[in-house]
């Protein structure tokens, strides 16, 4: 595992353009105050783009074996680490884009939030590449200690200041179980190495070992929003303010969703048996409480949360397969997920009253289709590509989750957990319902701006019928970065 | 046809269409929708001019490698042809039913209607597995909007049951299809047709594709969603919906469910037979009852349906090519009689049966269209239903006697329910003033019902135009269920018939 230093260093080179330009901005936000907010905005987006254009060029190529290692095993660079941080930076640089228009109306642009952006970032990209315990918990926190900060940066809002706070304790709580299931892994096995738990464990797991996994498990789920662990997300999502939710729902999910593979493929991936069952009842539960949990809702966030959790569902059953076909069908379903959910969000940026005010009720949205036709048809674009009809985009994900989940012999799973993704179209058609047969209510009537209308736009035509033809692009970029997991499937 | 990609192209020219539809308004939106279904119409017309009979099993294939996991692969067979031509036939008949009807978000109604029309094509054209899937699924939304947007009173019920229930039928179908994908290695669905699952699998597969064309097609007793579909949904809405959308269960029967698994089929032939007799007789009696005259007509879709699915698990010749001419004459008839009563709905706003009558007195013309169809609904001999029904009695009937006489007893219902209602409707006294004082049909219903009449006279008088495309693809179709077949109880001594070859040269020629 000696790697040499210099080779270290080129291989965390994205996380190093972050967390450099990360400092700088914070000083010129500290010296130079709020006035130079939109200035910082562009350079935090820059900086993303610098860390996406380096990180490229190992997914395209597939980078894996001992070669992405650096730091003596704690970092890995691989393609897999590659491709989940290409979401987690494109999904970043839209919660750029779109924040500095939605804070100016509220009056409360502040210099801190892009550079806040950026640690967060900074964060998820640690914690993709992390191939130790203790690197894993780093990046984990950076995240988390940014994302508190980022819920509660209304600070004139109550909604906001609650989301911090809730976000705050229950993800505290989520972290010292997490800690709680890392002491144990580390005591049983040994080591703290992804690599050294999979040696320790390969004869079976100890009784201690597999109290280790099951809170490692627990804590990761409370951070990707998995059922029994979900019931702060409508909160949260709904208090933040909206471009943070955005990124909350977008690029967080992909770094947990990752760790959380690497962890159980990597680490425990000898020990299949001993976590399958535990991410099935995760999936299923989420597939079915997302869906029923959103029928009630009346706040279009708060059934963004919902979906948000009916979605990481459908995701877990690609985990739940255990092979290299799930894992990239994973990765799969992760971008398409990501290109929904901003969409979706920044279709709720874009309702606002004649005042300019945002509105968030479901009830708003009524005749929509008359009023303002072109939102309202991204809207139903969008929610039917979350329901996964074809021939939208968002049915490709789900086709390729239950196709690893066939292939893996799961049926069963496979079957129950598609009927069960029916509950959930109840409530995506409820929506297209609201705004394409109601009568018009009048209450989205404001502008919107171009960024916003530029996001979802792009959003709007991957989802369309045309992103089949990204179908085999993306499919192997997802299968090299799947591949490149270090683990004999 | 060379290498034209015809197929291709009557995809594209609705799309575009569709697309064009909804920048427009109303007026110019019309004109593009009529001008879209009517290229389309041409292209069919040229297609089945061109269709070589007695040729390749599937012609005028495409193929193009655009995506991962399944192939863009279009081609078609007799019974594809067919249905296809059913398609673009009755699609420019719906968008003159909507054209002083629908007055408005018009743009988009046609873009909803074109678009179906895209889907409907591609879904009778698809080669591939997924492919299918994608077009057959993808017909919801559009389906759901035009129930939703323009349908009647209690549209937005009738719109979540349509979708919730052709929703989970399919689901289920869809892992069904992954997994013989990953047992067989192809998506193709010709090579999937000729591949021979495990008999223990067959089960199960069948179950999951049985789940999605049982709604569709719809059988009893998963049927519930198409009164209400129908009542609510506009008159083009409906005409499609009987005439082409029920044909999708059907035909997913005849392309998945008989020839890839022939043992499930027969072993689940009593559930089939069963779930067809109680439709038959249960829905013909509510049709006897109700009084709106586009819920009777709903009913009796039912009924007709049930005789297609025992023609088609009759697992004979005969069954099979009266199925497809009752799905054929269905389409066309249930479409017409939902265009005649779109006619005096428009008169009247109103589909109680009572609140007419006598209108052969001041409606003479529309009595007589009106009374054709009911006719041809019955099944009279020379209209269209008459060959089909026959024909797939005359199969079941060797297979299964007790079974050829129940759904036997539908054909008598039919009579029933069909003359009373054109009774209570054209004939008797003129009760109601305004009914009475309707006019008669205006050169724009003469142009809907006129070709629709011409065609169920043809298809009833000269089948053969209609049975000799598909006469190949049957038989390849009957020898592949012909060691899976249930032994009949009818024990026919079919004896040698009067040399044919003078009366009948052109279709003994194929």
């Amino acid at each position: 595992m000696e790697t040499n230093f210099a080779a270290s260093l080129s291989l965390i080179a994205p996380e190093i353009v972050l967390s450099l330009s990360g400092l700088l901005l914070l000083l010129i936000a500290a010296w130079g105050g709020d006035k130079g907010a939109r200035v910082i905005s562009i350079a935090s987006a820059i900086a993303l783009g610098a860390a996406f254009a380096l990180t490229a060029p190992a997914v395209c190529a597939g980078a894996s074996g001992p070669d992405t290692m650096a730091f003596g095993g704690q970092f890995r660079a691989d393609a897999f680490a590659g491709l989940a941080k290409l979401m987690i930076f494109a999904a970043a640089g839209a919660a750029l884009v779109v924040s500095p228009r939605f804070f100016e109306r509220a009056g409360a642009m502040r210099a801190e939030f892009p550079v806040l952006v950026l640690f967060a970032t900074l964060g998820m990209s640690i914690m993709v590449s992390a191939s130790d315990l203790i690197t894993l918990y780093i990046g984990l926190e950076l995240n988390s200690l940014s994302a508190y900060v980022l819920a509660a940066i209304l600070r004139d809002d109550e909604r906001s200041a609650e989301a911090g706070l809730k976000y705050f304790v229950l993800g505290g709580l989520a972290s010292g179980i997490l800690l709680f299931g890392m002491s144990l892994t580390y005591g049983f096995a040994g080591t703290t190495n992804f690599g050294g738990i999979a040696v320790a464990v390969s004869d079976g797991l100890s009784t201690g070992q597999l109290f280790g996994l099951t809170f490692v498990l627990a804590g990761l789920a409370f951070k990707i929003s998995a059922a029994p662990f979900h019931m702060w997300t409508p909160d949260v999502y709904e208090g933040a303010p909206t471009p943070v939710t955005m990124f909350f729902a977008s690029a967080p999910k992909v770094a947990a969703i990752a760790l959380l593979a690497r962890v159980a493929l990597e680490a425990f991936g000898t020990q299949a048996i001993a976590w399958q069952q535990i991410v099935i009842f995760a999936a299923l539960l989420s597939i079915v409480i997302g869906a029923l949990g959103a029928i009630g809702q009346q706040n279009v966030k708060r059934l963004l949360a919902y979906s948000s959790i009916n979605n990481v569902g459908f995701i877990l059953i690609g985990l739940a397969a255990g092979t290299v076909a799930g894992a990239s069908a994973m990765m799969v379903y992760l971008a398409i997920y990501v290109v929904m959910t901003i969409g979706s969000f920044v279709a709720v940026l874009l309702m606002r009253d004649a005042d300019g005010n945002q509105v968030e009720g479901i009830s708003d949205l009524a005749g929509l289709s008359t009023t303002r036709p072109a939102l309202a048809w991204a809207l139903m674009a969008l929610m039917f590509s979350l329901a996964g009809i074809p021939p939208l985009f968002g049915f490709w994900g789900k086709f390729v989750v239950f196709q690893a989940a066939v292939e893996a012999d799961l049926v069963a799973l496979a079957a129950i957990g598609i009927a069960a993704s029916v509950i959930g179209a109840f409530y995506y058609i409820k929506i297209v319902k609201v705004m394409f047969f109601d009568e018009p209510a009048g209450t989205v009537t404001g502008e919107g701006d171009t960024p916003h209308w530029a996001l979802l736009l792009i959003c709007g035509v991957l989802i369309s019928p045309l992103g089949y033809l990204l179908t085999g692009w993306l499919g192997n970029l997802a299968d090299m970065a799947a591949a490149s997991l270090a683990v004999a499937f | 046809m060379g290498g034209f990609p015809i197929l291709s192209v009557m995809l594209l020219v609705p799309l575009v269409g569709a697309i064009v539809c909804l920048f427009l308004d109303a007026k110019p939106a019309r004109m593009v929708a009529l001008l879209a279904t009517l290229i389309d119409l041409a292209l069919g017309i040229l297609l089945w001019a061109n269709y070589d009979i007695g040729g390749a099993q599937w012609q005028f294939t495409e193929r193009a490698n655009l995506f991962a996991g399944f192939e863009y692969a279009l081609g078609i067979d007799g019974i594809a042809l067919m249905l296809i031509m059913l398609s673009v036939f009755l699609m420019p008949i719906c968008i003159g039913a909507s054209w002083e009807a629908i007055t408005k978000r018009v743009g988009e109604y046609m873009a909803a209607f074109l678009i179906m029309e895209v889907l409907m094509i591609g879904v009778f054209a698809a080669q591939d597995l997924f492919l299918f899937y994608i077009f057959f699924e993808a017909g919801l939304i559009p389906m759901y909007l035009i129930i939703g947007i323009w349908g009647g009173q209690n549209r937005i019920y009738a719109a979540y049951k349509f979708f919730l229930y052709t929703l989970l039928g399919s689901v289920l179908m869809l892992i069904a299809m992954l997994w013989m994908v990953n047992e067989a290695g192809t998506t193709s669905i010709p090579v999937l047709m000729e591949y021979d699952f495990a008999p223990e699998a067959q089960t199960w597969l069948w179950l999951a594709f049985f789940a999605s064309f049982a709604v569709k097609m719809p059988m009893w007793p998963v049927h519930t969603w198409l009164p209400d579909a129908h009542v609510q949904a506009p008159t083009a809405g409906s005409v499609i919906l009987a005439g082409v959308l029920l044909k999708l269960g059907g035909y997913g029967f005849i392309r998945f469910s008989l020839p890839m698994f022939p043992d499930a089929s027969a072993e689940f032939g009593w559930l089939v037979w069963g779930l067809s007799m109680v439709a038959v007789v249960l829905t013909s009696l509510i049709a006897l009852v109700q009084a709106d005259m586009k819920k009777l007509i709903a009913y009796s879709s039912v009924a007709h349906m049930a005789i297609v699915t025992v023609g088609l698990f009759a697992f004979n010749v005969q069954g099979l090519e009266g199925a497809m001419m009752v799905m054929l004459g269905h389409g066309l008839v249930s479409g017409a009689l939902f265009l005649c009563v779109g006619v005096i709905y428009d008169r009247l706003r109103t589909r109680e049966i009572s609140r007419y009558g006598g209108l052969s007195i001041n409606m003479p013309a529309y009595a007589v269209l009106f009374m054709l169809f009911t006719m041809a609904a019955v099944g009279l001999p020379g209209t269209s239903n008459f060959v089909g029904e026959f024909l797939a009695l005359a199969g079941i009937y060797q297979a299964n006697s007790w079974v050829a006489f129940v759904c036997t007893t539908g054909i008598i219902l039919g009579a029933a329910y069909m003359l009373y209602l054109y009774r209570r409707i054209c004939f008797g006294e003129q009760k109601n003033a305004d009914a009475a004082a309707m006019p008669d049909l205006s050169l724009r219903e003469y142009l809907l019902l006129g070709p629709i009449a011409a065609a169920v006279l043809w298809m009833g008088v000269y089948p053969e135009s209609f049975l000799a495309p598909m006469r190949a693809d049957i038989e390849i179709l009957d020898t592949r269920l012909a060691a899976a077949a249930p032994e009949g109880d009818a024990h026919l001594a079919i004896g040698e018939g009067a040399p044919a070859e003078e009366e009948h040269a052109e279709g003994e020629a194929h």
